[in-house]
């Protein structure tokens, strides 16, 4: 402490220029900050959160639960098996949601997954099943441990990974990623949608599960490290990532005595899918997440969800309680002849992967895909490093080679969102708004403003109702 | 030929624009203002944050105002009338941008940081200095203190329990806050917020007060006796409700500082269970301790200074006083006012006046039945405060910001009532860079406008500052003493030299 007024002095400055010129003026070295005030009718709520004082520890303890996960690749195997579910019962991706309230691309996927299951013989005959609200349960992937991307629909015979922690046994689940276009997780339901699914619970789900025994846990997390180094972001980038997985998984695919046609169109269907280790990333993250869940007072975001109608985030010290608001539309190119008309608002769980850190918050290392958005290079390392701003911690094994091996910024803090305004950055598909369509296009959208603000009332009336007791 | 009349045509060529979400500081804003008042066809202009004082000022400016948020920035345009309204706003967004833009290099440079956090991560500061509108100081105070950074508060309007929360928060981490509400710490031989240039020497200073640090700093200056750290703690600090907790942690700081062989506590009497611990916890010390409490009773700043000085072994030199003007002709029947920036400069004034005088009315009285009503006037003796908190919400302290206190000043000298003027000018660092420069016309102007009411009006002047200031104490001296004003390095001096140049000291309060 001593130091005060003994050693070198060097100064951050916030607030008035002048004083920080003062300081300059002496010959001190002077660091910045670009203050705004916060979002509109946060101040009361800031200083509550900050004077709380289990939010340090808390949010260290959240950060440290979530680098210490290390998620590995344990098994394949049908989701009824794993979860638990029956024909009737379908997950989805996001926030709660009925359908009277599901947009096109939502219904299009549980219209899909209805015929699947055997539950209607077309498609189209379960809009009346599912208006009815009769004979079938709707529930987020996340209240079971699971995640899925755009659409997230997941429906009994459908087979899913299963990526565990080994020092804990926790596990978190993800479907099995279909390629891009017409798929079901965009809303498509066509036959070739389905018989792909088919062949997917028949073939190649079975073979995956099989060499993921064989082989042995596969190292999610390390894959993650790797591949953020060969210019994959993890989110919509994901071509490193499933090569990796493939190299690991192809020799006891070939040995496992399945028809050689079986396991040619299996390793020809990962390999040709760049983004089939998406659906690895994601769970992976959730893993990571799950770990900083529920410790009383961190503000950290331990999860950030779109179900085609609602954006939704949940805090670590905010339990099981989602804040929502209306899902946005991506900015980004579109497919062929789409255009922003056909595009629906934001959807899916594979805002995780921005949650933990990778995606776009690590847009620095994926300089390849900057112009999907009509970005450029510099904007992507602007990017990371805006996300540094609203980030309680940088995760040392997910380094970014071209911001000198900084760590991805990891960990939203829901209050340096409010404080800053600045908005996390997600890296995503966009659905068509007509279920049955598909995808139209790829871009980038942010959360509706206002959840972060609910978020932190809800933690500020926690942290007085701690104070009072 | 026009039928309207002047108030009528002003209105019309009155124009505000609110600006929803613009943000900029009260001192980038107050030179923004400057700058389009400046431009032709501008008659007047006000580009402000909309806060309660910023909207009372540009009502009483003449403007008409919308419904406003706190977060929107308004622009008051008042134009020429050969003014043209576009040109106007153009000046009000190029001087904005003006003010706002960095250096500009050539190199793509990183975004700069956004909150104290993210500053602290990408240089290894070992001092947080805080200057954000009060009720968002305590946030980012409390990253630097998460941090383990010493931290220093120029913010005034922060909360109590904000205060209380923070440096609990700090004295947990062995951590020092210096304020909220601080305008004066020196640090390594760096000045902060309102400083002072002085050398380096034996007497480290603890101030609960800025201008009474600064006081001291100045005069030990003349003196030829320096300083080696003067620490800040806010003016709160002393009270029950804070309980002293900088100011013993500033005082253990300075006692293990192997410079400093004495500490000067500098601050308004404390609480009385507070002024026993402090006084408790200075016996603790290996290094003396002297108190200088500004109170009723209590000896002032110069005095206390005048015994630090013998204390190390030196003599007190004459305070020095500069110019005559109209200073020594004796002045009509009437008032004396003070018009201060230093809100410890005022306290001294009226305690020394209000020896001679009776009770002084202010915006910061000593007692609260002395309270002035919000317009700041009363037919007594009376001194204001320019840089108390309810005159600073949302504009600069006044030692930047000039404007209140001149309009003021050519108030005080159209009342008949007024006798004589007191007035402090702060230099240093932080501080206006020629305060003179608008200050010396303005009492030029002051004491012409008695002269031709057939009055004679002394205006007397305490300049706190040192030969090594920015702005100069030799330069800022000469032309307040050419504008006719007599001018002190001690305050107390300054206020007894005012006291005696009152015809009649009529008594306060009711007396007409």
């Amino acid at each position: 402490m001593t130091d005060l007024i003994t050693g070198e002095p060097s100064v951050v400055a916030v607030g008035a220029d002048l004083f920080a010129d003062a300081v300059a003026a002496q010959s001190v070295p002077v660091e910045r900050v670009d203050w705004q005030p916060p979002m509109a009718g946060t101040a009361a709520d800031l200083a509550t959160v900050a004077a709380d004082p289990l939010r340090a520890e808390a949010n260290a303890r959240a950060v440290a639960a979530m680098l210490e996960v290390q998620a590995g690749l344990v098994d394949v195997r049908r989701a009824g098996e794993l979860l638990g579910i029956g024909p009737g019962d379908f997950l989805h991706a996001g926030p709660p949601i009925t359908w009277d309230r599901a947009s096109g691309p939502m219904r299009g996927a549980l219209m899909g997954a209805a015929a699947l299951e055997g539950l209607v013989e077309h498609p189209e005959e379960a809009a009346e099943f599912f208006a009815s609200g009769n004979g079938y349960t709707l529930d987020p992937c996340h209240h079971h441990s699971a995640v899925g991307p755009m659409a997230g629909v997941v429906s009994a015979s459908m087979w899913m990974f299963v990526i565990e922690d080994a020092s804990t046994g926790r596990r978190t689940y993800c479907s099995l990623n279909e390629g891009l276009g017409k798929v079901l997780r965009y809303g498509a339901y066509g036959s070739d949608v389905l018989d792909r699914l088919r062949w997917m619970s028949k073939v190649l789900g079975p073979l995956l599960g099989h060499a993921t025994r064989d082989t042995g846990p596969i190292d999610v997390t390390a894959i993650l490290s790797q591949m953020l180094q060969m210019g994959d972001e993890a989110h919509n980038r994901n071509r490193a990532g499933t090569l990796m997985l493939l190299r690991d998984l192809t020799p006891s695919m070939i040995t496992s005595g399945a028809p050689t046609d079986d396991i040619a169109d299996a390793v020809r269907f990962v390999g040709g899918n760049d983004h089939f280790f998406l659906n690895l990333a994601m769970p992976a993250c959730k893993l990571a997440l799950d770990a900083a869940r529920d410790v009383d007072g961190s503000t950290m975001v331990v999860a950030m969800a779109r179900n085609g109608t609602d954006f939704g985030i949940q805090t670590s010290g905010t339990g099981d309680e989602w804040f929502t608001g209306p899902a946005q539309v991506a900015e980004g190119l579109y497919l062929g002849d789409f255009g922003p008309d056909d595009a629906n608002p934001d959807i899916g769980d594979s805002a995780i992967t921005e949650t933990a850190g990778i995606g776009g918050f690590s847009m620095a290392t994926a300089p390849a895909i900057v112009r999907l958005v009509g970005g450029t290079v510099p904007d992507a390392l602007a990017t990371t490093r805006r996300m540094g701003e609203i980030t309680l911690a940088e995760n040392p094994r997910w380094s970014i080679p071209v911001l000198e091996f900084q760590g991805a910024p990891t960990g939203i803090d829901v209050t340096k969102v409010c404080r800053t305004s600045i908005l996390p950055q997600i890296n995503t598909g966009m659905a068509g708004a007509v279920a049955g369509v598909g995808q139209v296009g790829a871009g980038l959208v942010t959360p509706p403003v206002e959840i972060f603000p609910a978020a932190l009332a809800a933690l500020a009336a926690r942290a007085r109702a701690r104070a009072r007791t | 030929m026009t039928t309207s009349s002047p108030a009528d045509d002003a209105a019309a060529r009155s124009h505000v624009q609110l600006r929803t979400g613009a943000y900029a500081d009260s001192v980038t804003l107050l030179q923004v203002s400057k700058d389009v008042a400046a431009t032709d066809g501008v008659e007047a202009a006000q580009v402000a944050m909309a806060t309660p004082l910023n909207l009372d000022t540009l009502v009483a400016m003449g403007f008409t105002l919308p419904e406003t948020g706190p977060n929107d920035m308004v622009v008051a345009l008042r134009l020429a009338p050969d003014g043209d309204l576009d040109a106007a706003v153009a000046a009000v967004d190029a001087a904005l941008l003006a003010a706002t833009r960095r250096g500009a290099s050539g190199e793509a440079q990183a975004a700069p940081a956004r909150t104290v956090t993210s500053a602290l991560r990408r240089a290894d500061a070992g001092l947080v200095l805080i200057s954000v509108p009060g009720e968002h100081a305590y946030v980012e105070a409390m990253d630097a203190v998460d941090a383990g950074r010493d931290v220093m508060i120029f913010s005034d309007n922060v909360p109590v329990e904000q205060e209380i929360a923070l440096k609990r928060a700090a004295a947990a981490s062995g951590l020092l806050v210096m304020g909220p509400d601080c305008g004066t710490a020196m640090v390594g031989g760096v000045g902060l917020g309102f400083a002072n240039t002085v050398s380096p020497g034996p007497v480290g200073i603890v101030a609960a007060s800025g201008t009474g640090c600064q006081q001291l700093m100045t005069l030990f200056d003349l003196a030829g006796v320096g300083v080696s750290a003067a620490l800040g703690v806010g003016g709160r600090d002393l009270s029950a409700a804070i309980g002293g907790l900088s100011t013993r942690r500033a005082m253990d700081v300075l006692d293990a500082d192997p410079a400093t062989e004495l500490i000067v506590v500098v601050s308004k009497p404390p609480a009385g269970e507070v002024a026993d611990q402090i006084h408790a916890h200075a016996a603790t010390l290996s290094t003396p301790v002297h108190f200088a409490l500004l109170g009723a009773g209590e000896p002032d700043l110069t005095h206390a200074a005048e015994e630090v000085v013998r204390a190390l072994g030196h003599a007190p030199p004459g305070w020095p006083r500069w110019g005559d003007g109209v200073g020594d002709v004796p002045a009509g029947d009437g008032y004396l006012r003070g018009l201060f920036v230093g809100g410890t400069l005022c306290d001294e004034a009226m305690l020394v006046a209000g020896e001679t005088l009776g009770p002084i009315h202010s915006n910061i009285p000593l007692s609260p039945d002395l309270a002035l009503d919000r317009g700041l006037t009363a037919r007594t003796h009376l001194m204001i405060d320019f840089g108390d908190d309810s005159l600073t919400a949302g504009r600069a302290h006044p030692m930047i910001d000039p404007t209140l206190r001149l309009a003021h000043l050519e108030t005080v000298a159209a009342d008949p009532d007024t006798a004589v003027v007191l007035m402090d000018v702060v230099l240093g660092h932080g501080a206006e860079t020629d305060p003179a420069a608008s200050l010396a016309p303005a009492i030029a102007a002051a004491i012409e406008t008695a002269r031709s009411g057939g009055r004679s009006l002394p205006v007397v002047v305490t300049c706190v500052g040192t030969a090594a200031d920015p702005q100069g104490l030799d330069r800022q001296v000469r032309a307040l003493a050419d504008a006719g004003a007599v001018v002190h390095a001690s305050n107390a001096a300054a206020t007894r030299h005012a006291v005696s140049l009152l015809a009649a000291v009529p008594t306060t309060g009711d007396a007409r």
